[in-house]
């Protein structure tokens, strides 16, 4: 077997994980600071509440994805983080907001909760934004003329509404009440713009390069490929369906919304590693040209093998710890 | 000083990198110090002990909340600013980057959530278990991301190919030769930092009258840990020195403003580095002292910054850095020591006759931090114009970014920290000061404050 080959493809394989368990579980808890300002004061410390235990560890995945971004493809990460250093700084900034915002909202006193919870809110959109302008930078291979711009705008205004309908999933899950009711309104405002991002991201790639586009059009590939979208637009309207049928949603069944979501995105990513591979950065490196080299990559392997598993592990069982509808919580 | 592109990202990084030190020193501290109060509780039932762990704890997650936020920055932008560094020596830095973020970050972050609010879900057996994987985690973190700066210092088991390192020996590379020395001085700073915060606080809620029933065991357990850790400190200090001696001689000739090579050196105690004219002016000098210090011998050779013409960190603020450092680490000792003193002989009620000393330490608060901040100024500053010490300018590194691009994040970076870093002052205050809403729910509190209206 040879490693200088398959190494790389391993850690591809594990940064497309690493940022898809991101985007679902960050995306949450993204989701649920953009939509405080929308709910009354005792719902957002419920809703606070319901992502207390998790968004630490859940941002954790964002540095494991860049992380490996960094440890396995050094040349790449280089040339991604500082073509995209102003996005990059903004989502920081926006991360930073919101991650002190969470605690500094029950500790520096109530007279200052309402700005906390004010930074919040806009640390969680800053950073969705920055994300989707990210993404949209990247899967049109970081060009920065006008209709790739245009472009990036575009995404970075419909990616937060992923994020969103993930936030109201999550508390269809976790909340019950008036709470669970204003939720299935914000999912169903936010399923527009989240299609319309699908959508975007669909096409952009085939249409920025040809071979991408060669790759999903021929004919024998076409129709061994039409599982994605298929089940994609599938899963789309079952989410349409799902919110205009709320007596479902209230049965017990508000987790269907978030596994509806997972299998989109999991379609996506597999739709969007399909367009990448085997390069890294569209027209620029491969995955082989970018890695570092093997025996670093042996190195950090046989570490990754033994911990994720671990990690994943954990992650469940604190989950299971705090599963349940979630109530408002105190440090005292 | 020219604001060059060059500059502009050093000062960038220095405002995330100092920002984001002053948080996980804490915390690494601070979490085995909850730890010891979680044991307590658990061994004695004393709810004194639970109290303080509750009051702590809050601190704890505020202090990680920060760390966390700011860490994430600095991964970033170990791309965003220093991509020649990932390009060159990524194949040694990535891998223990990764290790940090495997066996550490969430490691920390996923039992943080059952640390802080699991209590009530979990039995008192996983929750101790919890907050002992936190502690453990930290611990990790600061293991591996030591072991990466030590390299960057000390840098052993390597090749190096067409400018690009190669790891020789995984081996070599983590337990370089600064390594032992750079973790444990660290992590000793790490609990002095958290145990003159704990006094700190304690003390001040003590002159201001709002301490509850742990306010004394709690700087009790300060004091103790401040006169033993903090002589430990210098010890380790001392050898530490001894090794950047063997390996990075520039950088302890700018720590002692040494200019000339020379046998039986004296030690500078107090002076104003010249770089200019290469000399140190109104120096006050010990004889011998510098040689007998470094070299532990009276008349052992020390050399001097003539000795790396084009490759001498920037004198003054390393020699001043160590002065504050070494001021620091001194005055915790003395301190530690008056506070032990008094505070393990006396009970609590005794704390009106000890205005002083409640004063000393509330000043002493946050003295870690800055003893921290400033012995990082000296070895970072102190390895410079080098990133990999010898073998890799930081000049060759640097990304390529517009002045006004950096400026301008530096300006938002410096901002966003200076407001974050009062509102956390602010909020600790707060939280020292508001009387604690549990405190009614422990006997033994009412019993304290009951005795205390009565006393008053």
């Amino acid at each position: 077997m040879d490693l200088s080959f398959w190494l790389p493809l391993f850690f591809a394989g594990a940064m497309g994980l690493a940022l898809l368990i991101y985007v679902l579980l960050d995306g949450y808890d993204l989701g649920i600071g953009i939509l405080l300002p929308f709910a009354s004061d005792d719902e957002k410390d419920l809703m606070i509440g319901s992502i207390g235990p998790f968004w630490d560890a859940n941002e954790t995945w964002i540095v494991l994805g860049v992380g490996i971004l960094l440890i396995a493809f050094p040349q790449a990460h280089g040339i991604v983080l500082t073509a995209l250093y102003l996005p990059v700084t903004i989502m920081l900034m926006g991360l930073i907001l919101r991650g002190v915002a969470f605690d500094f909202r029950v500790k520096a006193g109530d007279a200052r909760k309402g700005m906390w919870n004010a930074l919040f809110a806009a640390g969680s959109l800053i950073a969705s934004a920055a994300q989707g302008w990210m993404l949209g930078a990247y899967i049109t291979g970081l060009s920065d003329d006008t209709t790739g711009l245009l472009f990036s705008a575009l995404i970075a205004v419909t990616l937060p509404a992923l994020y969103v309908l993930l936030g109201s999933a999550w508390l269809l899950i976790k909340t019950d009440g008036v709470l669970f009711e204003k939720a299935i309104r914000w999912g169903r405002n936010a399923l527009l713009p989240m299609g319309l991002c699908l959508l975007l991201v669909s096409v952009a790639t085939p249409l920025v390069s040809s071979v991408i586009a060669d790759k999903w059009f021929t004919l024998p590939n076409a129709i061994g490929l039409l599982p994605i979208p298929l089940i994609t637009a599938t899963a789309y309207a079952g989410l349409v369906w799902l919110f205009n049928s709320p007596v479902i949603l209230r049965s017990g069944y508000g987790w269907l919304i978030f596994a509806a979501l997972t299998v989109i995105c999991v379609m996506a990513s597999i739709g969007l590693g399909y367009s990448l591979f085997p390069e890294i950065i569209i027209g620029r490196l491969d995955l082989w040209e970018a890695a570092a080299a093997t025996e670093s990559l042996l190195f950090i392997f046989w570490g990754t093998v033994i911990t994720l598993p671990a990690i994943l592990g954990y992650t469940f069982f604190i989950y299971r710890v705090f599963r349940g509808k979630a109530t408002a919580l105190s440090y005292d | 000083m020219e604001l060059d592109p060059f500059m502009l990202a050093r000062m960038q990084f220095a405002a995330n990198i100092s920002f984001h030190i002053l948080f996980p020193t804490i915390t690494i501290g601070l979490c085995w110090i909850l730890l010891y109060f979680r044991v307590r509780f658990t061994l004695s039932g004393d709810k004194a002990w639970e109290y303080a762990y509750s009051f702590w704890v809050k601190i704890f997650a505020l202090s990680f909340a920060l760390g966390v936020v700011s860490g994430i920055t600095m991964s970033f932008q170990f791309g965003t600013n220093w991509p020649g560094f990932m390009e060159r020596a990524g194949n040694i830095a990535g891998p223990l980057l990764g290790y940090e973020v495997l066996t550490a970050f969430f490691l920390e972050a996923s039992f943080l959530g059952i640390m802080l609010f699991g209590k009530e879900r979990v039995s008192n057996r996983m929750h101790l278990i919890a907050t002992a994987l936190v502690a453990i985690g930290t611990t990790f973190s600061a293991f591996w991301i030591l072991s990466l700066n030590s390299w960057m210092q000390t840098p052993a088991g390597y090749r190096i190919e067409d400018g690009v390192f190669f790891v020789e020996s995984w081996w070599e590379v983590i337990f370089n030769p600064s390594f032992p020395y750079r973790f444990f001085h660290m992590l000793n700073a790490s609990l002095l930092t958290a145990a003159f915060l704990i006094m700190g606080i304690s003390a001040w809620r003590a002159l201001k009258q709002v301490d509850g029933p742990a306010t004394w065991r709690v700087m009790r357990t300060g004091a103790a840990m401040a006169a033993v850790l903090a002589p430990l400190q210098i010890w380790i200090g001392d050898l530490h020195g001894l090794n950047t001696l063997e390996h990075q001689p520039a950088k302890v000739a700018a720590m002692e403003g040494i200019w000339e090579t020379e046998n039986g050196a004296p030690l500078t105690l107090f002076g104003f580095p010249d770089e200019e004219a290469k000399t140190t002016h109104f120096a006050i000098k010990v004889p011998k002292l510098a040689s007998l210090i470094l070299t532990h011998e009276w008349d052992g050779e020390v050399k001097g910054l003539n000795e790396f013409e084009g490759a001498t960190p920037p004198v003054a603020p390393v020699f001043w850095a160590f002065r504050v450092m070494v001021g620091i680490g001194v005055l915790m000792l003395l301190v530690g020591w008056w506070a032990s003193f008094v505070l393990f002989r006396q009970p609590q009620e005794s704390r009106g006759e000890h205005p002083w000393l409640m004063r000393a330490l509330s000043a002493m608060t946050f003295s870690g931090w800055i003893a921290v901040l400033a012995g990082w100024y000296v070895t970072e500053i102190g390895r410079q114009p080098w990133v990999v010490n010898g073998l890799l300018r930081t000049s060759e590194v640097v990304a390529d970014h517009a002045a006004a691009t950096l400026m301008g994040t530096l300006l938002g970076y410096v901002g966003l920290y200076i407001f974050l870093l009062i509102s956390y002052i602010a909020a600790l205050r707060y939280l020292a000061t508001k009387p604690a809403r549990s405190l009614s729910l422990l006997p033994q509190a009412q019993r304290f404050h009951k005795a205390d209206e009565e006393g008053a």
